[in-house]
């Protein structure tokens, strides 16, 4: 187990540099520091001093990839990449293009992300497991069907409508919550309900559908005729025998986003003015604040490995016939 | 209480198959009595199955009751309320069925799999739950039940599930055990170990048994009374001494006849023509009438009425209801066409046997595959699994060397290893001189029209996404065995027609052929680069008895026309006693016995081989045989015991058994063996 | 001098190319029996044609939409070079025509006759009132809309709905005669058949489906010639043109991904599965560095990258289609770069075990090359899968389309999208009373794209999973 684990980290350390790699060479092959300085400092009269200083400051003044003036491994290592690469795997994200320390804001602002994301979390993969039961208990009959469709017309609903809608209809026209915005402490409930609701709505459709193809297909098994041939009730059927091995597929598939749950959602964060790493990200996106994305991209590789990691270890936990060598 | 426990009328079954209906099972009536084991017998598809789910009434969600009565004690299952029908399930009825690594569920302790059911019908709980269960974990045989207790069943062997499945069914001293083809996965050394629990079980618990097999063999063992299922109808039902000793029904008579083994050397096999007809559709004649030698008008346009031919013997058949005259002439006919066709192949046979010559086709001399076990933090080799461990053996022009042994013991890993379709890890293989193990890319490519495999499964060795045509057609493409295509088309037609297969068939696709025309397809591609030697893996185990002999038949023909080489692997050995010249006998990686299939059959040394052959179930209920039983399962290639392999298991281990593996001892020049018992001699 | 200069954009071209692939993947089932059963499995079921019928007539709209070119402008002099003018249109733009043009000042309501906004109005004695202006096109026949406009919408809509019966009737009668033919009965006896539903093919379903379409054209087409049915935006185009003109992005999202992310998926998944070893160690590493890049992070850095490169090269695009063209093209593709690793993931599943098959091993005892054995084993084998989640990722697609055109990154934004409609009327959701027919008729035709496409997969899954049947 602990060799299992240790390996899959050595395993991720290529990964992330791959992931460096690649970023880097999004931003930097296309891009020249030279464009984004101009950019940030507005495309028209800029003197090249300017450029220069804006560089020099963020450390930008220096050879990409291969630094042919220095002497030795500085020709390596006295590069944008290297530089902004080891920070990176020190988890030191530096400064964004304005200036903020990018890795206090991450600190501040993923309180918020996570009082949404977890709670739409939990709650909406204890709704979908509860619908996707249903229909799988009411097999083959029309409360079944009905289901289905129901979840098939959910799905099909753009993520959009749901929060458009759901704004309309709960803040504006009912005036039950905020229609945006964000407090801290106890306060920030009546502005965590709409969004969560709408986040384990919006999940409903596809997630309960998935579910219950799972349910269903472990229902077809020789197990469960056993259990039947034992006089077992469908219900006692249903969470004794099918319940517990659907649930490795579903827990696995699900504990990959947990860490990623920090990250926040972009979208309904930004609708409803919350100050998580979600609106953090697209305003960065929209402000085109390199440093900013690079780091979030960075930190939700590292997250997504961690989930992976995570995977595998909740797969021993559910299911006893895997052991991790 | 007197008179039958279970009383079954007219019961009929449909299964929705898309815009068809399928009468699984079409008028089916029977009874059991208390303390009896009753066999239903039939070949796959005819409906057995779908009986015994419907007396439990757990069948699959398309199948539905729509008729008849199933009596448990006079109280009619079919119409009681579902939950009434629970505590009849796992209480009064219970049952085992055929997958037993399935049907288990994988991630429940087995002790709380089986005190499930005690707590469901009887309540019990806690301490004296886990007391019941151990009891019934040491009576179904389960060493040191106490530790296994709390195991998942991934951490038993094939036959301990099966173990614990009997177990699930016995908790509650049922009145009726169903047993759905209880060992038909299991090898034939575990299958005797779990029949001799189901009968002791049987006589220390006064249950009855309705037993559902397809095997002859099992049902004489195990059945008193016997019931023959033929597309979803009982054919014919009796005793077993009267069924074994006087079988009616031309469908059960063919069935003996279609068995191989060594009364039938040199002779062809019986086959029944044709196969199973649909039944989505209204019967208007006898089921059985197309593919019947005796059949007659009245055969195809009246049902047959079910008569008693002897006390508590029935048949349904119109041949026994007319005199006996006709019959005797038709089968008179028959049995002098067989005949002729019969004395001439034995010729040939014979003409082939002075034609063989001591040069050896191939010669495979300490063949090893090793397969790496990767451990550790970086995944270092830590170890190997043994699947063949320093085999050699050889087979001749025009003669067939069985292979045998259960599975895990690396007979497959064999014939692939010659073939080179998995590169030994050491050792030799000669074919007509070349050594095949050196041989690479084109050079190997350039041999390998002369040998050539033919596959179990014959559904996964046919590319569904082809038409048969090109399936033959690739090898004689790939190793150019025809000039132009005008000649492919040409051998393509007169390799279908060699092998019973009409030459349009080509045009089709895999899917649209039963079980045993793919394994003709199978044959011709291999025939269609004109081998030398054909690989054999297990090429009738997946197929119903009746067409094994269609395919055994086959196989015999081609080897007297064309003087193939076969080695034949298989665990079957009533085939091999038909169909070998030579045996040996592989277990765990080596091969422990070798001769010709009079010398090990008969006469068998090893004390592995003298198991094995106690093992498998006769159908002659006169021969009288000694089962010798194994203690527990083949253990691990990865960790084979010291010394002789065999020893943990054997009746007869010493002490210098366990220090190192005996070496081989001659008794004659094709027979030897490794075993320390014949050491002084 | 030519009556237009045809245009070929990028993703024109590639939706060419698909279409020939369609054709020549149709022309190949035909040939096939055991293709093309899993289709005539797919046309018996009702949910399967009357999806069917839908995506037919959304590729039909994104397909007459594709066929772009520009028009000549008017002639300065004799024997000048003509110039065409720098607006691309399209032979859709033609056939709506006049939705095209009918442009309003600003917002106004579906079938209003006036303005949403009141402005000053100069009236003919030079007095001037506050009041809504009537629109140009919107119910310009009308002489008094507040008394007029219901009966003549009713009159309208009783017009289009006797076209549409009138076709309707037509189209059963061919139907019947057809399928007559086919199954050699009277066209009589075909259309009880088709009546009482006794045909393989859900005939009744089908019907119902293409009438409720024909209805819904006649209807728009009657309508759209004198209102605006879904109001106008705040620059006064037509909100159902944009709507309609939507289709096409939607569409090309939707499937140029797949033609993008397919080659790479296939031969890498394929080799991976098949080859194992270092090659399956490198592929497998490619696709695990790409999947843990969060995919919405991944495809904002890359077109904000590619905003960059373009406004600093301007003059490479010569209009302003081109420029929103390529831009589609570059989302379409890196879109393909961040889903192109679930596919390849589960090919590389299927043919690790599908190389294990026996079929595969007596191909190599014949000595079968790697190559062939790809190509003419694994590579049918796992069409099937490649199929079902084309299909399956199309919906995802359309809808992502909105989101990321939301955040930013999505569509250029002269580009006519769902997402760019939403993203545009989002703003004027805190105006009293709402502007929110943009809205919804965005919505509501992703929804009816977007369930089709889930119900057409759903069918194609069915009729193609193995395990299914």
């Amino acid at each position: 187990m602990i060799n299992y684990i240790i390996r899959r980290i050595l395993y991720a350390i290529p990964i992330l540099i791959g992931v460096n790699l690649l970023t880097f060479a999004l931003f930097f092959v296309v891009n020249t520091p030279d464009n984004m300085a101009r950019i940030h400092l507005g495309v028209k009269h800029v003197t090249p001093e300017a450029i220069a200083k804006w560089k020099h400051e963020r450390g930008y003044d220096k050879p990409l990839m291969w630094n042919s003036a220095a002497q030795g491994a500085k020709q390596a290592s006295d590069t944008i990449f290297f530089e902004k690469s080891v920070a990176m795997f020190a988890f030191d994200f530096g400064r964004s293009d304005e200036g903020r320390d990018i890795a206090h804001d991450i600190k501040t602002r993923m309180w918020p992300s996570l009082a949404i994301a977890l709670p739409v979390f939990m709650v909406g993969l204890a709704v979908n497991i509860t619908f996707a039961m249903l229909m799988a208990f009411f097999r083959a009959t029309y409360i079944d069907l009905s289901g289905v469709v129901l979840c098939v017309a959910m799905m099909s609903i753009s993520g959009l409508f749901y929060i458009i809608g759901g704004q309309f209809l709960v803040s504006k026209l009912l005036h039950l919550t905020p229609i945006s915005g964000f407090d801290a402490g106890s306060n920030a409930l009546k502005f965590i309900i709409l969004p969560v609701v709408i986040g384990v709505v919006g999940g409903i459709g596809s997630g309960a559908r998935w579910y219950r193809t799972i349910f269903l297909e472990e229902a077809s098994r020789d197990y469960v005729r056993t259990a039947r041939a034992k006089g077992l009730s469908e219900l006692s059927v249903l969470f004794g025998h099918v319940l517990k091995n659907a649930m490795i597929p579903i827990l696995t598939g699900a504990v990959v986003v947990i860490p990623l749950l920090f990250m926040g959602s972009l979208i309904s964060e930004s609708f409803f003015g919350i100050p998580g790493l979600g609106s953090y990200t697209i305003d960065a996106i929209n402000a085109q604040d390199f440093a900013i994305v690079r780091a979030m991209v960075f930190l939700g590789s590292v997250l997504y490995i961690v989930g992976l990691i995570l995977t595998d270890i909740s797969y021993t936990l559910v299911d006893p016939r895997i052991r991790l060598e | 209480m007197s008179g039958p426990l279970l009383v079954v009328e007219n019961l009929k079954v449909r299964l929705d198959a898309g815009k068809t209906q399928v009468r699984a099972v079409d008028g089916v009536s029977f009874s059991i009595d208390p303390h009896e084991t009753f066999a239903l017998l039939g070949e796959s598809g005819c409906g057995k199955s779908m009986t015994a789910l419907s007396l439990m009434r757990l069948l699959p969600e398309a199948g539905r009751i729509e008729a008849g009565r199933v009596l448990l004690d006079g109280q009619d299952l079919l119409g009681l309320p579902e939950i009434a029908m629970r505590s009849v399930r796992g209480k009064r009825i219970a049952m085992i069925f055929q997958e037993p690594m399935t049907s288990l569920n994988p991630v429940m302790t087995i002790g709380r799999q089986i005190a499930e059911t005690l707590h469901r019908h009887t309540g019990l709980r806690g301490e004296a739950a886990q007391a019941r269960v151990l009891e019934l974990l040491d009576a179904v045989g389960i060493p040191d039940a106490r530790a296994r207790y709390h195991d998942y069943p991934f951490q038993f062997s094939g036959g301990m599930k099966q173990r614990v499945m009997i177990a699930i069914a016995l908790a509650c001293e049922p009145d009726l055990l169903i047993a759905d083809e209880p060992t038909t996965a299991l090898d034939v050394t575990i299958q005797a170990q779990v029949l001799e629990l189901l009968r002791r079980l049987q006589r220390e618990r006064g249950m009855a048994v309705m037993l559902i097999s397809h095997d002859l063999g099992v049902v004489a063992e195990m059945a008193q009374r016997v019931a023959v299922m033929y597309a979803g109808e009982i054919v014919e039902m009796a005793g077993r001494e009267e069924f074994f000793a006087n079988p009616q029904h031309p469908y059960t008579r063919k069935l003996f006849a279609s068995l191989p083994g060594a009364a039938r050397r040199g002779q062809q096999l019986e086959i029944i023509r044709g196969s199973v007809p649909p039944l989505d559709r209204e019967f208007s004649g006898c089921r059985f009438a197309s593919r019947c030698d005796f059949a007659w008008q009245k055969c195809s346009d009246e049902i047959p009425a079910w008569s008693e031919v002897a006390p508590g013997h029935g048949v349904r058949c119109h041949l026994a209801v007319t005199p006996a005259s006709t019959q005797g002439v038709s089968q008179q006919d028959s049995e002098g066409l067989v005949g002729a066709a019969l004395a001439a192949i034995a010729a040939t046979d014979r003409g082939q046997g002075r034609s063989y010559t001591r040069d050896s086709l191939l010669e495979v001399s300490d063949l090893k595959v090793y397969f790496p076990i990767h451990k550790g933090l970086f995944k270092r080799v830590a170890g190997h699994v043994r699947a063949v461990d320093g085999v050699s053996l050889a087979i001749h022009s025009g003669r067939t060397l069985a292979l045998v042994g259960e599975s895990g013991c690396g007979k497959t890993t064999v014939g692939k290893s010659i073939l080179q379709l998995i590169r030994p890890t050491a050792g030799s293989v000669r074919f007509a001189g070349d050594e095949l193990t050196r041989l690479k890319g084109a050079e190997l490519g350039a041999r390998r029209a002369d040998f050539q495999i033919v596959f179990q499964d014959p559904y996964s060795s046919l590319d569904p996404r082809m038409r048969v045509a090109d399936i033959i057609e690739e090898g004689m493409v790939a190793l150019g065995a025809a000039a132009s295509p005008g000649d492919r088309q040409n051998s393509m037609d007169s390799l279908l027609q060699q092998v019973g297969l009409s030459p349009d068939s080509k045009f089709r696709y895999p899917h649209e052929f039963s079980g045993g025309q793919r394994q003709r397809i199978a044959i011709a591609r291999a025939l269609a680069v004109k081998p030398q030697l054909i690989v054999c893996d297990e090429p009738t185990s997946a197929l119903d008895v009746s067409v094994q002999a269609q395919i055994l038949n086959l196989l015999k023909g081609l080897q007297n026309e064309l003087g193939l080489a076969y080695l034949f692997i298989t665990h079957n050995l009533a085939v091999v006693e038909y169909f070998a010249h030579e045996v040996a006998v592989m277990y765990l990686g080596r091969i422990v016995e070798r001769g010709t299939v009079e010398e090990v059959m008969q006469a068998p040394r090893h004390p592995y081989t003298r198991a094995l052959l106690s093992a498998v179930p006769v159908v002659d209920a006169a021969a009288h045989r000694e089962i010798i039983r194994l203690a527990g399962d083949l253990p691990s290639p990865a960790n084979p015991p010291s010394g002789c392999h065999f020893h943990p298991r054997c009746p007869q281990a010493m002490a210098a058994c366990r220090l190192s593996y005996p070496a081989a001892i001659d008794f004659s020049a094709t027979h030897n063996t490794s075993c320390y018992l014949y050491m002084e001699k | 001098m030519m009556l237009f200069k045809p245009v070929l954009l990028w993703t024109d071209m590639l939706l060419w190319l698909l279409l020939a692939g369609v054709a020549f993947y149709v022309w190949r089932v035909r040939q096939r029996e055991h293709l093309l059963q899993p289709w005539r499995r797919l046309l018996r079921s009702r949910s399967g044609v009357a999806s069917a019928v839908v995506l037919l007539a959304f590729v039909a709209v994104g397909v007459l939409d594709s066929l772009h070119f520009r028009l000549p402008l008017e002639k300065q002099g004799n024997g000048a070079e003509t110039h065409y003018s720098p607006e691309v249109l399209s032979v859709f733009d033609l056939t709506v025509g006049p939705l095209r043009k009918q442009v309003e000042k600003t917002y106004s309501s579906p079938f209003a006759a006036q303005l949403y906004t009141k402005e000053t109005i100069e009236l003919p004695g030079g007095k001037q009132v506050r009041d809504y202006p009537r629109l140009k096109f919107g119910g310009a026949h009308l002489r008094e809309p507040a008394r007029e406009l219901a009966g003549d919408v009713a009159v309208t809509a009783l017009q289009g709905s006797v076209y549409a019966f009138v076709l309707c009737g037509g189209l059963t009668v061919v139907l019947a005669i057809w399928l007559g033919r086919r199954r050699g009965i009277s066209p009589g006896a075909a259309w009880t058949m088709v009546l009482q539903g006794r045909d393989e093919i859900p005939w009744r379903t089908l019907l119902a489906t293409i009438g409720l379409l024909v209805l819904f054209v006649c209807l728009a087409t009657a309508f759209s010639a004198k209102y605006h049915i879904f109001g106008t935006d705040k620059v006064g185009q037509d909100v159902f043109y944009l709507a309609l003109k939507s289709i096409r992005t939607g569409l090309m999202i939707g499937t140029l991904t797949t033609l993008v992310m397919l080659p790479f998926a296939l031969l890498l998944g394929i080799m991976a599965g098949y080859f194992r070893g270092w090659v399956d160690d490198v592929i497998q590493y490619a696709y695990t560095t790409l999947s843990s890049i969060p995919g919405v992070l991944l495809i904002a850095a890359a077109v904000l990258i590619l905003q960059v490169y373009m406004d600093s090269n301007q003059e490479l695009f010569d209009t302003v289609a081109a420029r929103a063209d390529i831009r589609l093209l570059f989302l379409c593709v890196i879109l393909g770069i961040t889903s192109w690793t679930g596919l390849c993931r589960l090919l590389r599943g299927e043919t690790l075990k599908i190389r294990e098959m026996e079929f595969i091993q007596a191909a190599t005892a014949f000595g079968v090359g790697h190559f062939r054995i790809i190509a003419r084993h694994i590579l049918p084998n796992v069409m099937h899968i490649v199929l079902i989640s084309i299909v399956l990722d199309f919906s995802a697609l359309v809808l992502a389309e909105a989101v990321l055109s939301y955040v930013g990154v999505g569509v250029d934004p002269a580009m006519q999208s769902w997402g760019n409609m939403i993203n545009g009327a989002r703003l004027e959701m805190a105006r009293e009373p709402m502007v929110w027919w943009s809205l919804l008729a965005a919505f509501v035709f992703m929804f009816v794209l977007v369930l089709s496409a889930n119900l057409f997969s759903d069918r194609v899954r069915d009729a193609f999973d193995p395990r299914v049947r």
